[in-house]
């Protein structure tokens, strides 16, 4: 009896207690949805384009902040820098087209989902090789200031991010449904041989997929990068980026977001309302169990598409 | 030889629907032991989804399943396998990355009983199981001919090779009723020749019930007891070969249409040739093929 | 001329079907069996057995398990890690509440409790497939890890967190805990390792190993011809978790002495899944070299430069590795997908035929 009091009408009486608290844990929750977001952005483009599940993506949102983060260091200016860091993502890109994706071309997809595991430690110990593995300040002029509407606590950073994700999603939603460019993106991410022998240069879609992922990469690198300074456990965002993807479906742009959001949310709120009642660090596992429930129930994921097997 | 006694498998009346789409229309059908039937139609027809209903992939909306009396309608694969059917595919669907031999052991995965401790421990009941189990299916490789490919990962076989190993991995269940989906597609005239022969000499020398779905009107012609002609999923002609062939409804479904297999539009067919160069009809005459 | 088969004629289906069914290779694996129970031990020094040999051991075993799951069974799992935690801890709790048990004993019982919880995690696999799956083991992953370190329980309320391997004897002679010899403990886990390797060996080959591969390449299909799928994929997260949590037992007790949670973290999952990659997918032989490709490149890494005479920083040392170990890993993808095994099968038909090219 007692404990079905905690666990249902205790935090329930938390939340409806103290609102302006929960409203400014909930946009706690929607700052960290959409870090997460932004990763799965990355996920979602190179996988609805190639049908790669790209492990690395989280390490390319580290080796972006870290290049960037490098070149400041050295003095170069921000735009500069900004601009440099894109260029060595997109030169990243040509490199993983030719030497990891061309070879195995047409693997099963777990050969290239392991690949990319490989690509992943490669790329960490290439990053720290060349900036170093102490955290890094970074600061590109976003101003982080907390603010109070209406009672409530935001902070500038968070809706920065905010906005530019949602600035991101609407120009990816357009490329992918609008452009001739986006059309044969779909097809490639749907049949690599079928799409070949229509006659799309597969290697430029490679090229030009990974390094819009790699530029998104760079983008989340800089918010997460501000908010808790460039480190090696930037790369472990790749694996809560996965619960993501369960629960916004693997090729849903829309979907990666709303996905974000309710892990990110569901997170916060699991943690400071339910955490205390089993010790804490629920966070560790929550967004796994809870995509773990999903799956259960709609294994495509929210947006994803209906898995039909035919015989 | 014609079905003696109650019918093998009854499909009554049964409709499958894909939301708007209906692939199955109120179709009814027996099939007598021994028989061997053939299931025509033009492309979409439903061939397919018939097979995959009977062999309990799809459950039908409406209709009914009866398999040796028994209605079957709502088991799963699993179950209707080990009723005695099995069946290939068109679309060859061998286990790639193991062997001839270990794939047609699979079709023996049925008749395997056994704790998986004991197969741990490799001895007593379960090794000489394996032993028992290999035997036979030996005997399988031994008549369809693929000795030379045992050992080969079945991934690496041509295709009308694969489709033999296919048919050893369904006769290795010792099916009652075994389904065809195609068998002879994609294959040129010598191996259509080999793949008649096989399937005749299963039915004669096992006695299995065979439907097989094809559109080479040759090899209907020349090996099936009955055929059944759907279209648009609705069953239009329901007989021997001769009387379907003859049959109006026929002929107009299948108007300019008909193009595999090389033989000339039905009306003009001659009888008892084709396939095998005849052997068929001569095996049917009672002459032995081997 | 080395390896001729020439008057190896095969007249029963059994010897067909052996392990082994080259005389050549009969007698050199027993031959180099018999090697590896006598030599080290008298020979091998400290170092050989407790940085290379023993670990060799214990991650082939955890390797195999993985194996039998993701190589034979198709069913990708990034949960290792957390099967081989609850083997170690569960082998904690009995031995300490039971001392008088005997170790080997101990060690079969954690395998099975280790066994349960992955039978109990491998039920979503009936309605998840593939990469989502893999993501279904990680939630087993991280709620394993989180509730050893949360529950105080599990380390018997030990302040740091950590359990320690109790000194056990076996017929005499001091296995585990601090007085134990390196040679005694090599000794204990070659013998689980060939007892068990020979067991996953016989599952894979025969009735079991089949129904899973079929699973695996086509389980529509497999379904078809009356393999029960559920019933399939929890033999195969069982018996997988069974081998894993064996090896986390031996991973504490053989190996480290001690442990706390972090040992059985999410990268171990991830080292273990490159052990079967690298290896070889779908084979025994390959759990094995794979397990001793990854503990033995570290230790070249290590050493190598100092031998040829550079000298470099460990930062570097470490961050040359990864890049190394992430290579290797794209390298063997692209050259052969199956893995060190399939490199040695082709190693061993060129030796057929040599001196002739084909």
């Amino acid at each position: 009896m007692e404990l079905l009091y905690a666990v249902f009408v205790g935090p329930l009486r938390d939340i409806l207690g103290h609102p302006r608290f929960f409203v400014e844990v909930l946009s706690g929750g929607v700052a960290a949805g959409l870090m997460y977001s932004l990763v799965a952005l990355g996920f979602v483009l190179i996988f609805k384009a190639s049908g790669v599940f790209n492990f690395a993506q989280g390490v390319m949102v580290l080796f972006a902040a870290l290049t960037l983060v490098g070149l400041m260091e050295r003095g170069v200016p921000v735009v500069l820098a900004l601009v440099f860091t894109a260029a060595v993502m997109v030169a990243l890109a040509f490199a993983i087209e030719r030497l990891v994706l061309r070879p195995l071309v047409n693997q099963e997809r777990i050969v290239l989902f392991m690949a990319t595991i490989g690509l992943t430690f490669f790329l960490e110990g290439f990053g720290e090789m060349l900036w170093g593995s102490n955290v890094k300040r970074l600061d590109v002029g976003i101003p982080d200031e907390s603010f109070t509407v209406a009672g409530v606590l935001l902070n500038t950073l968070e809706l920065t991010a905010a906005l530019t994700a949602a600035a991101l999603v609407a120009v990816l939603a357009v490329f992918f449904h609008g452009t001739r460019v986006g059309r044969a993106l779909r097809a490639v991410a749907d049949d690599h041989e079928a799409a070949l022998s229509i006659g799309i240069p597969l290697k430029t879609i490679w090229v030009i997929v990974w390094s819009v992922a790699g530029i998104v990469g760079i983008v989340a690198g800089i918010m997460w990068g501000a908010k808790s300074g460039v480190q090696f456990s930037l790369s472990l965002i790749a694996l809560k980026a996965l619960p993501v993807l369960i629960l916004g479906g693997f090729t849903s742009v829309p979907g990666a977001i709303v996905g974000g959001l309710i892990i990110g949310v569901g997170e916060k709120v699991g943690e400071v309302y339910w955490g205390p009642l089993v010790g804490g660090a629920i966070e560790n596992w929550f967004a796994y169990v809870l995509a773990l429930v999903f799956l259960l129930f709609r294994p495509q994921g929210l947006f994803g598409e209906r898995i039909i097997e035919r015989v | 030889m014609a079905g003696d006694g109650r019918p093998l498998l009854e499909v009554e009346r049964v409709s499958v629907r894909f939301g708007e789409l209906v692939a199955l229309s109120a179709v009814s059908l027996e099939i007598g032991r021994g028989e061997i039937l053939a299931i025509i139609g033009p492309n979409g027809a439903g061939k397919t989804t018939l097979i995959n209903v009977i062999s309990g992939f799809y459950h039908p909306q409406e209709g009914r399943i009866r398999f040796d009396g028994t209605d079957r309608t709502s088991l799963r694969p699993p179950d209707i396998a080990a009723l005695g059917i099995a069946r290939t595919f068109q679309n060859v669907a061998l286990f790639k990355g193991m062997t001839v031999l270990d794939n047609i052991m699979t079709g023996r995965l049925l008749k395997m009983k056994g704790s998986f401790l004991l197969d741990a421990l490799w001895v007593g009941p379960a090794r000489r199981q394996e032993l028992e189990h290999r035997a036979f299916v030996e005997r399988l490789v031994d008549f369809l001919e693929i000795e030379a490919i045992r050992k080969t990962p079945a991934g690496r076989l041509p295709y009308g090779l694969q489709k033999r190993v296919e048919l050893a991995r369904a006769l290795a269940a010792e099916p009652q009723l075994l389904l065809l989906d195609e068998p002879m597609a994609g294959m040129n005239v010598e191996e259509k020749e080999d793949m008649c022969r096989f399937i005749l000499d299963v039915n004669g020398e096992f006695g299995t019930t065979i439907a097989l779905v094809e559109h080479d009107m040759g090899v209907v012609m020349d090996i099936c007891d009955r055929v059944v002609v759907l279209d648009y999923g609705r069953k239009i002609a329901d007989g021997p070969p001769d009387q379907v062939q003859a049959d109006p409804a026929v002929m107009d479904a299948y108007l300019g249409v008909y193009s595999e297999g090389g033989s000339a539009p039905l009306p003009n067919l001659p009888p008892g040739e084709d396939c095998a160069g005849g052997a068929g009809a001569r095996m049917k005459a009672g002459e032995s093929s081997r | 001329m080395i390896y001729r088969l020439a008057g190896q004629y095969k007249t029963t289906y059994a010897s067909d079907q052996a392990i082994f069914p080259i005389v050549q290779d009969r007698v050199v694996v027993i031959l180099a069996l018999l090697a590896a129970f006598v030599v080290p031990p008298l020979l091998a020094d400290e170092y050989w057995l407790q940085a290379i040999l023993i670990p060799l051991l214990v991650y082939s075993l955890a390797a195999m398990g993985l194996n039998l799951l993701t190589g034979y069974a198709g069913q990708l799992s990034l949960g290792t890690g957390g099967f081989m935690a609850v083997g170690a801890y569960a082998a904690f709790k009995l031995t300490t509440a039971w001392p008088g048990l005997n170790i080997l004993v101990v060690f079969l019982l954690a395998g099975l409790v280790a066994a349960g919880v992955g039978l109990l995690f491998g039920i979503p696999s009936l309605r998840i497939k593939g990469f989502y799956l893999a993501v279904a083991t990680l939630a087993a992953q991280f709620f394993l890890v989180w509730l050893f370190n949360k529950v105080g329980w599990f380390v018997n309320y030990a302040p740091s967190g950590t359990i320690t391997a109790p000194p056990r004897t076996v017929l005499g002679v001091m296995v585990t805990g601090p007085e134990a010899t390196a040679g005694a403990r090599y000794v204990v886990a070659l013998a689980v390792v060939t007892v068990l390797g020979l067991a996953a060996k016989n599952l894979a080959r025969g009735r079991v190993g089949r129904s899973w591969m079929a699973i695996r390449d086509r389980d529509i299909a497999a379904e078809i011809i009356g393999v029960r799928p559920l019933r399939t994929k929890l033999l195969a997260f069982g018996i997988s978790s069974f081998y894993c949590g064996v090896a986390g037992a031996e991973l504490v007790f053989l190996y480290l002495g001690s442990a706390e949670t972090l040992a059985f973290d999410v990268s171990l999952s991830f080292l273990v899944l490159f052990m079967v990659i690298i290896g070889g997918l779908g084979s025994i032989l390959g759990s094995w070299l794979g397990a001793a490709f990854i503990v033995l490149v570290p230790i070249f890494l290590t050493n190598a430069p100092g031998l040829v005479g550079l000298d470099l920083p460990v930062a570097l040392q470490k961050h040359i590795e990864l890049m190394v170990f992430g290579g290797l890993i794209i390298f063997f993808l692209i050259v052969e997908p199956h893995g060190l095994a399939r490199l040695w099968q082709i190693t061993k038909e060129k030796l057929r035929l040599w001196p002739f090219p084909h």
